[in-house]
């Protein structure tokens, strides 16, 4: 589904502190799979992350969605792309502080203009999904860390995206709740979508539920078998 | 359109939920921009109407009135200037008046003291006007007693009170026969104040003063030009009275306006971030900012001018009563007709609400067009 | 009802609030027609010359019968000695050079 090739991500290019987190990755993510990106903080797996969700665009190299080249598309169209298609979910939740859990999941349909019955059916349908409905109207940041997790999910799935994204989403999460999560992802991937995740933790990595590993060191993959 | 619509609805819920967040300081922010819009344009509605009022009532003033100086100083008309002025050709009429000041120990007040042109009181009558009906319980058969200034009491009946319509221009009005006033303030006989001359031909009241200053060397005439012109530029010298009343708040809202302007906090930045990263466009993120400043701004700007124009045309423009009336003990009670000066609602409007608006969009324009991936890291 | 709606609906009303501003602006200027008149016709009759508004002192009552030097009394930049003195320009032309008469006698001497 995103191929990636060539990448190379630098940042404070040019000045004395230049530093480059990406050198040359190749990489295909497959469709309808669970993949997951393992390897210690620094190895440039959340970097990659923002590449293949078009957060950020690379210093060299070329991202191909389904075949077409999306890299050097101008921004409105990466960000539609981005609403459309993919969904995040970020290690530190990044949900709007006062705005309550049903706000926050819908704020990504804003720009969309659909009625909003239509985002509210959806974003109680999520919430009912994901047994957090009874917390729907509570302001984010009295939720707990499971609870607001489950928002950010939500959040991630309300335009119903193909490809789901998540950095390090048990990072935050006790046992008990990064088994639940893994459940979650479970079900995500049951209904078709891709998934990609980042995580160094072995609950995670060593679960059924990712069908491959990849792993990262210092900017570059590392090729197992 | 109806899409378009939808969007901006949405745009706005957001910074509403956004405002809400510091509500106490975005109402405090709100309360002071409106204050301020109230005294701006309560002080430029009022000006204004006040400046039409007097130019359309003292249109019937005389052409020109005839003062004689002395040093200097206004000094009395002598006999036999009149026909010094003889016949100077366009003046249709002239005539003495005689008018002066008095001031009331008992009411601390100063009335003007005049003899009418036509139809005076009968002897021993007054006509009054209506602030002198209010500060001394005056009604028509009352009577009352003024102390001259040479020390005689002279007694003299309410034949009438002048309209209360006419206020503003008769509140301190005393009239009386010339006869009274000749004997009330031992006017020397012959003497007038001044002389009213009225000039058919407007293109000749020119002329006129030309002459006059020709046959009259120690005359200075006044024309009714420049009467006007004196109303036409009332409230504008030495306009730090208005700097004064505005000052406090001219004050808070800079303080506030400054912050704002001055950059973003990081909260603020990391939300734009994760904006962006959950799908908004910087458009959007810059539409949603623009409303806020434009929320404010006009809700301000309508709140603060409606309420002007009730203040200063419904009551009177009451809070501006003590500057207005300053040590004078009367004031003229009045409704002040409204006359609003399209330009300078549209002068108020473009300055009150474009730089909030500007202040608003101008440290976001960075922020809105960063990568998002900085939400990413942390 | 939604946030957005009743802000909007508040602008709407405020909006509607200006608009009858002006409305009730021209309908005051037609009621105060009769009272301007009387005014008027009070001006005319009586050679009135200012409006009654300052009456603390004689530059201050009749602003346009005042002596050229009332309004600097003590100094052109003094602090005014009435509130009211700060509300009124000086007589017209008296803020130039050859103010009052002898503007008058120019003019006829250059004739």
């Amino acid at each position: 589904m995103i191929e990636l090739s060539g990448i190379r991500k630098a940042f404070n290019q040019g000045r004395h502190n230049e530093y480059w987190a990406l050198d040359g990755i190749d990489l295909s993510i497959e469709a309808n799979k669970v993949t997951a990106l393992r390897g210690p903080s620094g190895s440039g797996k959340t970097t990659l992350l923002t590449i293949v969700g078009c957060l950020a665009r690379p210093t060299e190299g070329r991202v191909r969605l389904e075949g077409e080249d999306i890299s050097g598309l101008p921004e409105r169209f990466l960000t539609e792309i981005r609403r459309k298609r993919f969904g995040f979910i970020f290690q530190q939740f990044n949900l709007i502080k006062g705005l309550s859990a049903l706000d926050n999941i819908i704020l990504p349909a804003y720009p969309t203009g659909r009625p909003r019955r239509e985002l509210l059916d959806r974003a109680e349908e999520l919430l009912a999904g994901l047994k957090l409905g009874h917390r729907r109207n509570a302001k984010v940041e009295w939720l707990s860390g499971g609870e607001q997790q489950r928002v950010a999910i939500c959040r991630a799935l309300i335009n119903d995206p193909e490809l789901v994204i998540a950095d390090e989403p048990t990072a935050n999460l006790d046992t008990h709740l990064a088994g639940e999560f893994m459940g979650i992802l479970e079900s995500l991937a049951g209904q078709g979508r891709t998934i990609l995740l980042t995580s160094h933790d072995p609950l995670v990595v060593e679960s059924d539920v990712v069908q491959r590993v990849i792993d990262m060191r210092d900017g570059k993959l590392i090729c197992h078998e | 359109m109806k899409l378009w619509l939808a969007k901006q609805r949405y745009l706005i819920d957001f910074t509403l939920a956004s405002l809400a967040r510091r509500k106490t300081r975005n109402l405090g922010l709100l309360f002071v921009y409106t204050v301020l819009v109230f005294m701006l344009a309560s002080v430029t509605l009022y000006t204004h109407a006040l400046r039409q009022e007097a130019a359309r009532v003292l249109a019937a003033s005389p052409e020109v009135i005839v003062q004689r100086m002395v040093a200097g100083r206004h000094d009395l008309i002598p006999p036999g200037y009149m026909e010094r002025i003889g016949r100077i050709r366009g003046v249709q009429k002239m005539e003495g008046r005689l008018w002066g000041y008095y001031y009331d120990a008992v009411t601390k007040a100063n009335y003007t003291f005049m003899v009418p042109a036509e139809n005076p009181p009968a002897a021993g009558e007054i006509i009054v006007g209506p602030a002198l009906e209010r500060s001394r319980g005056l009604a028509k058969n009352n009577g009352i007693t003024f102390r001259s200034y040479s020390g005689k009491l002279h007694s003299f009946i309410i034949a009438d009170v002048l309209s209360q319509a006419s206020e503003l221009v008769s509140a301190d009005l005393v009239l009386m026969s010339e006869q009274n006033f000749r004997a009330f303030f031992d006017y020397p006989a012959g003497h007038y104040t001044d002389i009213a001359l009225s000039v058919a031909n407007p293109q000749e009241v020119r002329n006129v003063a030309v002459k006059l200053a020709a046959a009259l060397p120690d005359a200075r005439p006044i024309l009714r030009d420049e009467v006007l012109r004196t109303y036409a530029s009332i409230y504008d010298w030495r306009e730090g009275i208005v700097l004064a009343l505005l000052s406090a708040a001219i004050l808070a809202f800079g303080i506030l306006a400054w912050e704002k302007a001055s950059g973003l906090s990081a909260e603020e930045k990391r939300e734009i971030g994760i904006l962006k990263a959950i799908g908004w466009e910087t458009g959007d993120v810059i539409k949603m900012k623009f409303w806020e400043g434009l929320l404010i701004s006009l809700t301000a700007f309508l709140a603060g001018f409606v309420a002007a124009y009730v203040h200063v045309f419904h009551f009177a423009a009451s809070l501006f009563e003590p500057v207005l009336k300053g040590w004078a003990v009367l004031y003229p009670r009045f409704q002040l007709t409204p006359h609003i000066d399209g330009l300078q609602v549209a002068t108020l409007f473009f300055f009150t609400v474009v730089p909030y608006a500007a202040a608003v969009l101008v440290p976001i324009w960075k922020a809105a067009i960063t990568d998002p991936d900085s939400v990413m890291r942390g | 009802m939604r946030p957005a709606d009743r802000a909007l609906l508040a602008l709407a009303a405020g909006i509607c609030g200006f608009a009858l501003c002006f409305v009730d602006a021209a309908r005051l200027r037609s009621a105060a027609g009769p009272d301007e008149a009387e005014r008027t016709r009070l001006v005319a009759q009586l050679r009135l010359t200012d409006l009654a508004l300052f009456t603390e002192a004689r530059y201050t009552r009749h602003p346009s019968q005042a002596d050229l030097h009332s309004a600097f009394q003590d100094h052109p930049l003094a602090l005014e000695h009435f509130p009211t003195g700060s509300l009124i320009s000086p007589p017209a032309g008296s803020l130039t050079v050859g103010a009052g008469a002898t503007a008058g006698r120019e003019e006829g001497a250059a004739k």
